[in-house]
């Protein structure tokens, strides 16, 4: 007991906790996009996988981490217009179209994975991100290692939580996206087309996902191996409802998560006798607890899943 | 341009969407294959080959499709209601897990054990499928997020419960549970091949769930909740019993398939032992057009382009995640199609 309490004076856990936390902030904003817009996007974990994949393909093909992640967001943005295509123009169902995506993203993903690299005993590697200590700050103890001592895509994705929520809620685009999730029909009578604002925070969202993904194959991990998004995708689709649609509550949403997730981790070596399943269990199961508390007093955007159709109520 | 409802939907159109959507798919995979530097049409070729060219291949095929039609139907009567049911690979292990337990120490018959294991199965896949159900019902839990969450948690405890409790000791430290006894195997359908009679229970399974959706209170109940939820209420259709009720059916379906591939195929259950039957019943589901009669069709559809692929991956080295790719694919497609068969085009 003791001992599970000490964990939580270990900086280490709570260095992880960011690190944890950064695929799933990517993606809970890129999800959350789309969702303001009033398109649910179930292409999430695909998006996240293909994006783990373009990333890493593309480091390993010889280019540099940062145009790894360019590509990995070009990539995830690509499938984001498929689903935006097939949803906003088209009205299809959203479940059945992101499912899809989900399918098709994630087997050609592997597919173009298997047909490029050869893949012997161990999967290749790549040389990833390294922490990146900012000068100064890096020092300090205990706050020093935990925030200023990551890797350039967790500052990237802290950042983008500030740029988003700035745009959503102070900026005239972000405004008509938000209204484009409650009322396209108000959009349309601003002038403004609510199925190009759709397909373009989708496609927006879309590549926030595949930086998500990319995340885990250039700087969490160095390589790429079939099922290793492992839910996380589902998880931000969870984590969107409790962050009641806003980028500030997703990021704690999302520490939170990584925190469970951390901890169990740890908590694995110091609690014996019971089977190491029950610890990788906990943050699927508290996901789904959160939900039940949170879920009724969702503010869900009014349009969410409304295809508009012009002149069609 | 713009999309007007059809009035009346021809039903040639309606059997064409399937087929249309399928000729769309491969054409787009071949791009894929072109790229591997294998011409598509001897892939394809070969792919029918490994597929249907040989008794045994065509059995391996059917066994592959078992299945698929039972997750396609639990798909296809929980979309109707639109109950968004993507817990089939849940509910298919939940019912494999239970059907193995109880099947391992059950001192019955053979038949009456097969027949009480069937049930088993369906009642571990109908629980499952209640809990998020009831969430949607109780507490307005979006059951999309619930039901693929409760995957990831059935699959781990499946393998604490094959390393623990129904760990099977002969299986040389592999993680695999103790196996159904023997009476409970499900025979041949043809000898000597893995094809086993499970086939015809999942064909009977289609039969029966066709009549319960067209000739029963309870199928127009589920078809008008699916249609327009508020008009059902309104005509005194009590939704949340609806809901439940197709929640039920739809995870006793799923949990039937995880049953019915233990006792005729496996015996025991390994965490590896489904590779993708849930979500792969969705796309079944989609491209019968939610018909229980084209979910049969559908899943030997995707059984052969899953065992044809492995064929003809061996022959040609294209990588056999390309069968994953024409499946996914030939959801997407399926979709505008029939989108086409309920809309046209209008200037």
């Amino acid at each position: 007991m003791i001992e599970a309490l000490e964990l939580l004076t270990n900086t280490s856990l709570w260095a992880a906790v960011l690190r944890i936390a950064t695929p799933l902030i990517f993606g809970v904003l890129g999800a959350l996009l789309c969702e303001r817009a009033g398109v649910l996007n179930l292409g999430i974990e695909g998006i996240m996988t293909m994006g783990a994949m373009a990333g890493w393909l593309t480091v390993y093909l010889g280019g540099d981490l940062w145009m790894g992640l360019v590509i990995a967001a070009a990539s995830g943005g690509l499938m984001g217009l498929l689903h935006a295509g097939l949803t906003v123009p088209l009205g299809l169902s959203q479940h059945v179209s992101g499912l899809g995506i989900t399918l098709f993203a994630s087997a050609l993903a592997y597919y173009l994975y298997r047909l490029i690299v050869q893949v012997g005993e161990t999967p290749p590697t790549i040389v990833p991100f390294k922490p990146l200590d900012i000068p100064g700050l890096s020092e300090i103890p205990v706050l020093g290692p935990v925030l200023f001592s990551q890797t350039a895509p967790t500052y990237l994705a802290l950042i983008s939580v500030a740029v988003l929520a700035y745009v959503l809620t102070r900026t005239p685009l972000g405004l008509a996206i938000r209204m484009t999730g409650e009322n396209p029909h108000a959009v349309e009578a601003q002038g403004l087309n609510p199925n190009a604002l759709r397909i373009g925070a989708i496609v927006a969202g879309s590549a926030l996902m595949g930086l998500g993904g990319a995340f885990l194959t250039t700087a969490a991990f160095n390589s790429f191996f079939p099922e290793m998004v492992q839910g996380r995708g589902w998880i931000c689709i969870a984590l969107v409802v409790f962050a009641s649609w806003r980028p500030g509550k997703a990021l704690i949403g999302a520490l939170l998560f990584a925190f469970f997730d951390a901890y169990q981790l740890r908590l694995q070596t110091v609690v014996e006798g019971v089977p190491y399943q029950l610890f990788l269990m906990a943050p699927y199961v508290l996901s789904i607890v959160a939900l039940i508390f949170v879920a009724r007093r969702a503010e869900v955007p009014e349009a969410l899943m409304a295809p508009y159709r012009r002149g069609e109520r | 341009m713009r999309l007007e409802r059809r009035e009346t939907v021809p039903l040639a159109l309606v059997a064409t969407a399937p087929l249309v959507a399928i000729f769309a798919a491969l054409v787009l995979a071949a791009g894929l294959i072109g790229a591997a530097g294998v011409n598509p049409l001897s892939a394809y070729a070969e792919m029918l080959r490994g597929a249907l060219g040989s008794r045994l291949s065509i059995t391996e095929m059917l066994t592959r499709a078992t299945p698929l039609i039972l997750t396609g139907l639990a798909a296809a009567v929980a979309f109707r209601a639109r109950l968004w049911n993507i817990g089939g690979e849940g509910q298919f292990y939940v019912g494999a897990l239970v059907t193995a337990w109880v099947g391992h120490s059950l001192g019955l018959p053979g038949p009456i054990g097969i027949a009480v294991l069937m049930v088993c199965g369906m009642a571990a896949g109908a629980l499952l499928l209640a809990g998020p159900a009831f969430l949607r019902l109780r507490f307005g839990v979006d059951e999309v997020v619930t039901t693929l969450l409760l995957n990831f948690i059935v699959i781990l405890f499946v393998g604490l419960m094959i390393e623990g409790p129904l760990r099977d000791p002969l299986a040389f430290g592999w993680p695999q549970s103790v196996p159904v006894d023997g009476d409970y195997r499900l025979p041949d359908l043809v000898p000597r091949t893995r094809l086993h009679i499970g086939l015809l229970f999942a064909i009977a399974a289609a039969g029966v769930v066709w009549l319960v959706l067209t000739r029963t209170v309870f199928g127009v109940e589920t078809r008008a909740a699916g249609l327009n939820a508020r008009a059902a209420a309104f005509a005194g259709i009590s939704l949340p019993r609806t809901i439940m009720g197709v929640a039920l059916v739809s995870g006793a379906l799923a949990g039937l398939a995880g049953a019915v591939e233990v006792m005729g195929v496996t015996g025991g259950v390994t965490t590896t032992m489904s590779p993708g039957f849930g979500y792969a019943g969705i796309v079944v589901a989609m491209l019968a057009a939610l018909h229980p009669a084209g979910v049969v069709t559908a899943a030997i559809f995707v059984a052969t382009v899953f065992v044809g692929a492995d064929a003809m991956s061996r022959a040609t080295g294209v990588p056999s995640f390309i069968a994953d790719v024409i499946v996914a694919l030939s959801l997407l497609t399926m979709l505008v199609a029939l989108l086409f068969t309920n809309y046209r085009l209008r200037r």
